[in-house]
């Protein structure tokens, strides 16, 4: 039998440095189903029989948020043999109130009150004798960054486990409120098991949504129960609920005021204070912001990203790898398509991905840096007012200018962001922002048609920040993203040093989760892709083909053709050409060339713009430009948005969206611009103008009455 | 009635009662603002929203809007 622990805890509670270092790099990352919480787990060093299971940070065992709901149904439902209840001795109030809802669990669990060292440098002291006797379990203290105490808990909670002994705490509630728990139990006793009593009398004097709606309970029960709760409702004059979390902070401040001796007085100004009064400041704060983000942005996309990645692509896989497989290949008389397959559609399309990696751990690192040292929870602090307008998170402006160099590392930087409607926001309009291999896309239309004018890029940009702020506002009006309200009530966490194995461990594994996506779904789309290029009908007979034209991908490209006809671009080229940006979006300048029959087309080239230039008009051009920044994303952050979300459905919902919101937008363009340029009204004018009345109408229109009350409370 | 929203940078109140009701005002008392805490306000955020607050030990930051729902003496 394989012994189960439960790690629980406060976010910012030093939970992920324990589980670090009781696990080592025997962790499993991966997501609680059908949400888009991360749940990991790891073998405890030096026992092959003990799990350790890490839960979401959750600051109440509240049926509200994701987290929550994922932890209250895992130590509910799957019954772990022990809880670790880590605690940040530094913030102890406000810790204990999880843990006093976990002790009702009927679960063997011991507390370790961690950030001891912190706790005696600042001249406090914690009675852990009398925390135990008052809790009914035992305490230990724990310094998790210094390594200090951890191994000798696990070995403790083993035992812990192999006793069953369940925790006996200190009666928590008192008068009316205690006489109607009581009277709760008594009714629910003969239908509940007698160790989740508590928890359960307390759940439904509460009226938990998630328990109600999931329990057998007999509606006479249910009826009962509640009744009680009405009753003490009115004797006590406030809601079932914060009766009983009012009673659990008397019970802990309390507690506290015997246990600890505080050295300093409440509300003085601590280390962390004072940078914030800097961090943070009214007029500093958003200049150092800045200043953050460019170093962050230069390292990682600039300057050490760039040149890593060009070396990957350009000299690793240009000019080492591919010509030496191809040599060694042809070798050994391997068939020239069989060479084509492997140095072109495999090693070139993984190699393409690839090449982004080492730029993807720079990126990593420098953002579990800000995670780590306590600067995220600042962003979102000073950003919220300009970002909630459009019903994203102050956090989401990371992933957007990450994105501006890649959406793939961009996409995964929405992890950071706790509340889960916000995140999908994020992950569906991430890649609207213009990234770096849009580029030769935006400098080839400027350059081929507008004479090189400077306006273009920024057009590009402001498109995209535009595509971000339309689709959050009307995104937000429906109930999947407005989601279940819950307030901006963020911790601003004490500064820290990062511990290097930390910042390692989640470099390593959000690094490592992209290569091995490369190593699946992108091998498997760039072979597909690959064959279709290479291959074509002649003669009733699948053959090699010499030249794109004849492909399949181009027979694919001039059936769906018509369906970019009324956005002025419905060559087939043009369409083989947006496929192709499918791969890798720089893809589709080279497509074009090859398709055109340029010579040489390089990136940089500016010998075909002419040739461009008699293929489409200024027009069409911006309305092909448009339609490509806009729609779905490259494999790569397809990919990365399905691992996000998830969830098949979010990722087609996604990807649907996004391509609908470029056609709609690309249309009106394309036919309003017509319409002015005097080229008269056709039936695609009317299917324009209609599509914009919708657009306007999803923008302005009001959100339904429930989500409504939400916005009136964080939009005023 | 005077609520957190109303109190100068720099002061120390002490919480009256919470008004609203459902997860918005379960989320902000499961953050241990609930009657009878004090709570120090220490700054706005450089746009003038959301507030830093200093309760039970810790730092909290909430919007104004939330702060409205919160009476204190």
């Amino acid at each position: 039998m394989k012994i189960h622990i439960a790690l629980a805890g406060n976010p910012n509670s030093g939970k992920t440095t324990l589980f670090n270092s009781l696990t080592g790099s025997a962790q499993y990352v991966g997501n609680w189903p059908g949400v888009t919480v991360e749940k990991k787990e790891g073998m405890l060093k030096g026992h092959r029989d003990v799990i350790i299971q890490d839960l979401p940070g959750i600051y109440s065992l509240s049926p509200y948020t994701q987290e929550e709901i994922v932890a209250r149904n895992y130590l509910v439902d799957d019954r772990p043999d022990a809880i670790i209840n880590i605690v940040d001795g530094t913030n102890l109030e406000r810790n204990l109130y999880l843990t006093t809802q976990l002790l009702e669990l009927g679960i063997p669990m011991l507390i370790a009150i961690n950030m001891m060292d912190l706790v005696r440098k600042r001249g406090d002291v914690i009675d852990i004798q009398k925390l135990s006797e008052s809790l009914g379990c035992p305490v230990f203290e724990l310094s998790a960054l210094k390594s200090e105490g951890s191994f000798f808990i696990a070995e403790k909670a083993i035992l812990l486990a192999r006793s069953k002994a369940v925790p006996t705490p200190a009666p928590l509630l008192s008068g009316p409120l205690e006489e109607s728990i009581d009277k709760i139990k008594n009714i629910i006793t003969d239908c509940t098991e007698e160790r989740l009593l508590p928890w359960t009398a307390i759940k439904l004097f509460e009226g938990d949504e998630v328990l109600l709606t999931c329990s057998s309970f007999a509606d006479e029960v249910l009826d009962e129960a509640e009744r009680i709760a009405e009753k003490t409702e009115k004797l006590l004059d406030d809601d079932a609920q914060s009766l009983i979390t009012a009673a659990r902070y008397t019970y802990i401040t309390e507690l506290v005021n015997h246990a600890v001796d505080r050295a300093l007085p409440l509300h003085a100004m601590t280390f962390s204070d004072r940078i914030d009064s800097i961090v943070t400041h009214r007029i500093f704060a958003l200049p150092i912001f800045a200043v953050v983000m460019f170093l962050v942005y230069f390292v990682s996309v600039t300057t050490v990203g760039h040149f890593v990645t060009e070396f990957t692509n350009e000299t690793l896989f240009g000019e080492w790898i591919v010509p030496s497989v191809k040599n060694s290949l042809a070798a050994y008389d391997v068939a020239p398509w069989l060479i084509s397959l492997i140095s072109q559609g495999i090693i070139g399309g993984v190699g393409s991905v690839l090449g982004f990696v080492p730029q993807m751990f720079v990126l990593f690192l420098m953002l579990s840096l800000l995670e780590e040292g306590g600067y995220m929870a600042r962003i979102a602090f000073i950003l919220d007012r300009i970002f909630r307008r459009f019903g994203l998170s102050g956090k989401s402006f990371i992933p957007m200018l990450i994105g501006s160099g890649c959406s793939v590392p961009g996409i995964m930087a929405s992890r950071t962001i706790e509340q889960e409607s916000d995140r999908r926001m994020t992950i569906m309009t991430t890649s609207f922002i213009p990234c770096g291999a849009k580029m030769p896309i935006i400098a080839l239309i400027a350059g081929a048609l507008f004479g090189g004018a400077w306006w273009v890029a920024p057009l590009a940009y402001f498109v995209g920040v535009t595509a971000v702020i339309i689709s959050g506002i009307i995104l937000k009006k429906f109930r999947a993203f407005g989601g279940i309200p819950s307030p901006f009530v963020l911790e601003l966490p004490p500064y820290h040093w990062p511990s290097p194995k930390n910042i390692w461990l989640a470099t390593w594994e959000r690094g490592f989760s992209f290569v091995k996506r490369a190593g699946t779904v992108i091998l498997l789309t760039s072979i597909i892709l690959w064959f279709l290029q290479a291959f074509g009908f002649e003669d009733g007979a699948i053959h090699l083909v010499d030249h794109n034209a004849d492909s399949l991908l181009a027979s694919i490209g001039r059936v769906a053709a018509p369906f970019f006809a009324p956005l002025g671009f419905g060559t087939w080229q043009a369409t083989v050409g947006t496929f192709s940006g499918l791969i890798a979006k720089e893809n589709v300048v080279g497509t074009l060339g090859v398709l055109y029959n340029f010579s040489e087309v390089t990136e940089g080239g500016t010998q075909h713009w002419n040739q461009f230039a008699n293929e489409f008009s200024a027009l069409s051009a911006l309305s092909f430009l448009i339609f490509n920044l806009l729609c779905a994303p490259c494999f790569a952050a397809m990919g990365t948005i399905r691992k996000e979300m998830n969830s098949g459905r979010w990722t087609f919902f996604a990807l649907l969206y996004m391509t609908a919101f470029a056609y709609v937008v690309s249309l009106n363009i394309y036919q309003i611009g017509s319409l002015i340029k005097g080229e008269g009204f056709n039936v695609w004018t009317f299917v324009a103008f209609f599509t914009l009345a919708v657009l306007l109408y999803l923008l302005i229109r009001k959100p339904p009455a429930d989500l409504q009350k939400v916005r009136k409370r964080s939009h005023a | 009635m005077k609520t957190l929203k109303d109190v100068r940078i720099g002061q120390t109140v002490e919480v009256k009662k919470i008004h609203g009701e459902g997860p918005l005002k379960r989320r902000i008392m499961d953050m241990g603002i609930t009657k009878g805490v004090s709570i120090h306000v220490r700054k706005y955020a450089p746009l003038g929203d959301p507030m830093e607050i200093n309760l039970r030990g810790y730092a909290l930051s909430l919007r104004k809007n939330d702060a409205a729902c919160i009476e204190v003496y």
